[in-house]
């Protein structure tokens, strides 16, 4: 790790000084979790905010979602999926169904949980399906395959009457709360740093810097190719079930490849393989988009145009493989040697 | 039968756009490596460019294709220059969202000053002649020979002239053939001129056609021709044009035979499968892989 002499006496020394001492208080984000979480019940019971604002709130946490979701494959693993929109249609699908059809309506609020993780369910099911041809082909061709998958979703709904052809499924009950939203944020990024910090994401690490090498090195890349699609596609399906409950409507047209260019812009945006990026990146991205409101039509060419901007004078994005301090395992931030260590200790005291 | 046939004069007629379309991918993708995700975008300024020149300096139908070629190729070139060429160097990604972005930007920007879709006049007059019970309409033969023939002179400048020997050099190495003393930058933005200059032409042919346009209608075009880039076997030019009018068929024939909105579902799970026999496309081949 890089560390610049810090001058005690200056205040930016001393701020960077605090600054240090915050950060390595690891215990301040499990504080800071609570606090969320609290606050996630208050502000909805007590309108702390308006309705707008704890809108916008919940759009966030559900693009955070999707964004370290499409991380995992694109940022993490190097492939290039473009179809992430259609397993976030059948998460969406999948729940409304239940929501609508099948769970009566006074148990509604108490299985909506349920109903998420099956959303979550069915997108992981078909991730798997599009995961084989991952392991045949790779950048320009897998790229097609998932925008073709995008496609074919998008026209399997179109052409589905029971659950509204193209017309879509309106008037969903709004189940979507903000409690449940930083849950399942929280839950999303949790599982995801985690896995991508176990032995499988080293697996999906090797796969982007060198595949062949990394299945040399007897990494079995099919599983860690698998794994990886289905949590990713699990999420983006939770996502998709959040947001069909939040939005009260869908349509096929909600998915289509415009969806999936958003949750792209939002990865790259806040730089691959970085869980903090992708928290950034969706929520500059969403908060922009609603600040730049007042400016109408204009907003969506602005908006295009600083993500060029941003592409050409930091092309890796904000975090560009950087990571925020508190999402690392102690033990890789600290190193070998502390870890060594420790384990020593550890020996020592079972002799 | 004769339906058959009227069907494959359709299928012709839409490949041959999406042939001239994809053409553009695979030339970028040939020299530079990367996507541009802005030519559908491209194709769509092309169609305004054209209903512009029809409408406000009312020329005929020649010049009104020319002038929309090159005003398509110079922003085509201008965004390379701009956009692209400071990114040569970094991560390839960071180009395709670039990419993307001009392209979200270039459909906004034209939905500020058309909000409306627009409709294009006919800038030819259309006569349909009967052959054999087969209504055949002279804007289907003038599309489909003019994309032959774009088609036919971009073949020969790439294998017989000295640009088009620069450009397969360039895409066979970017950093040694300039040391040859092939001028890099001027090679790569007259590929980006063909390549635009080619999705402009498809523009106005398809604005001829098909007379409503508005500022979204590049980007599920673009992503098909992309798609038909891909079946060729993307980086190859002979491919593209094959892909194009493979996909133009496909589409075609499952409208005519299956209710329209399987369209692009059958279109495209026949690429997925076109995609596992054949992963590289149908002319590419696989580069070797090395550790």
């Amino acid at each position: 790790m890089r560390s610049l002499p810090i001058d005690k006496k200056s205040w930016l020394g001393r701020l960077k000084i605090r600054y240090e001492a915050i950060l390595s208080n690891r215990r301040l984000m499990t504080i800071l979790l609570v606090v969320g979480f609290i606050l996630s019940f208050l502000i909805p019971r007590y309108n702390l905010v308006n309705q707008y604002i704890q809108l916008v709130m919940m759009y966030v946490g559900i693009n955070i979602i999707l964004a370290t979701s499409l991380n995992l494959i694109n940022g993490y693993m190097g492939e290039f999926s473009v179809g992430h929109a259609g397993f976030m249609a059948i998460g969406a699908y999948a729940s409304a169904v239940l929501t609508m059809q099948v769970v009566p309506d006074n148990l509604l609020p108490f299985l909506f949980p349920i109903e998420v993780i099956v959303g979550g369910l069915g997108a992981a099911l078909v991730g798997l399906v599009v995961a084989v041809p991952s392991f045949k082909t790779r950048g320009d061709y897998l790229a097609i395959v998932t925008l073709a998958f995008n496609m074919i979703v998008k026209s399997v709904f179109e052409n589905i009457e029971a659950i509204g052809g193209p017309r879509g499924i309106p008037g969903i009950n709004r189940l979507t709360t903000l409690p449940w939203t930083f849950v399942w944020t929280v839950v999303a990024v949790w599982v995801i740093r985690n896995f991508v910090y176990s032995n499988f994401g080293r697996g999906v690490l090797s796969i982007r810097e060198d595949e062949i090498a990394s299945d040399l090195m007897s990494v079995n890349t099919r599983q860690v190719k698998l794994l990886a699609f289905v949590l990713s596609s699990f999420f983006a399906g939770v996502a998709g079930a959040l947001f069909a409950h939040l939005l009260q409507f869908i349509s096929p047209r909600v998915f289509d490849i415009l969806k999936s260019t958003d949750i792209l812009i939002m990865v790259y945006l806040g730089g691959i393989g970085s869980i903090a990026g992708s928290i950034l990146g969706a929520t500059i991205y969403t908060v922009l988009l609603e600040v730049l409101r007042p400016l109408g039509m204009w907003r969506m060419v602005m908006m295009p145009l600083l993500l060029v901007l941003l592409m050409i004078y930091r092309p890796r994005g904000i975090m560009g493989l950087r990571e925020f301090r508190w999402f690392v395992p102690l033990h890789d931030l600290l190193g070998a040697h502390w870890w060594r260590r420790k384990k020593e200790a550890s020996h020592a005291a079972a002799d | 039968m004769i339906y058959l046939l009227q069907q494959a004069l359709n299928a012709l007629q839409l490949g041959s756009i999406y042939a001239l379309i994809a053409l553009g991918y695979t030339m970028v993708y040939g020299i530079l490596t990367m996507i541009n995700f802005a030519h559908g975008d491209l194709f769509m300024v092309g169609a305004f460019f054209c209903f512009l020149i029809a409408t406000i300096l009312k020329l005929p139908f020649v010049p009104t294709l020319l002038l929309s070629m090159a005003g398509v190729a110079m922003l085509g070139v201008f965004i390379e220059r701009v956009a692209y060429k400071p990114l040569r160097q970094a991560p390839r990604v960071s180009a395709v969202i670039t990419a993307l972005g001009v392209g979200i930007f270039l459909e906004n920007f034209t939905l500020v000053f058309f909000p409306y879709p627009q409709s294009v006049p006919q800038l030819l007059a259309n006569v349909t002649w009967t052959v054999g019970g087969v209504a055949v309409s002279s804007l289907q033969v003038i599309i489909i020979i003019l994309s032959l023939v774009l088609m036919i002179l971009l073949d020969t400048l790439v294998r017989r002239t000295m640009v088009g020997m620069a450009m397969r050099a360039i895409s066979w190495d970017k950093t040694i053939v300039p040391l040859m003393g092939v001028p890099l930058d001027l090679v790569i933005s007259i590929t980006f001129a063909i390549g635009t200059g080619l999705g402009a032409a498809a523009g106005t042919m398809y604005s001829l056609a098909f007379p409503v346009i508005d500022p979204y209608m590049g980007i599920l075009i673009g992503w098909k021709a992309f798609i038909a880039a891909v079946v060729g076997g993307i980086g190859n030019i002979r491919g593209a044009m094959i892909g194009g009018f493979i996909l133009g068929a496909v589409e075609i024939l499952v409208a005519a035979f299956l209710p329209s909105t399987y369209r692009d579902f059958v279109a495209f799970t026949l690429l997925l499968v076109l995609l596992i026999f054949r992963p590289y496309g149908i002319l590419g081949r696989p580069r070797p892989q090395k550790v």
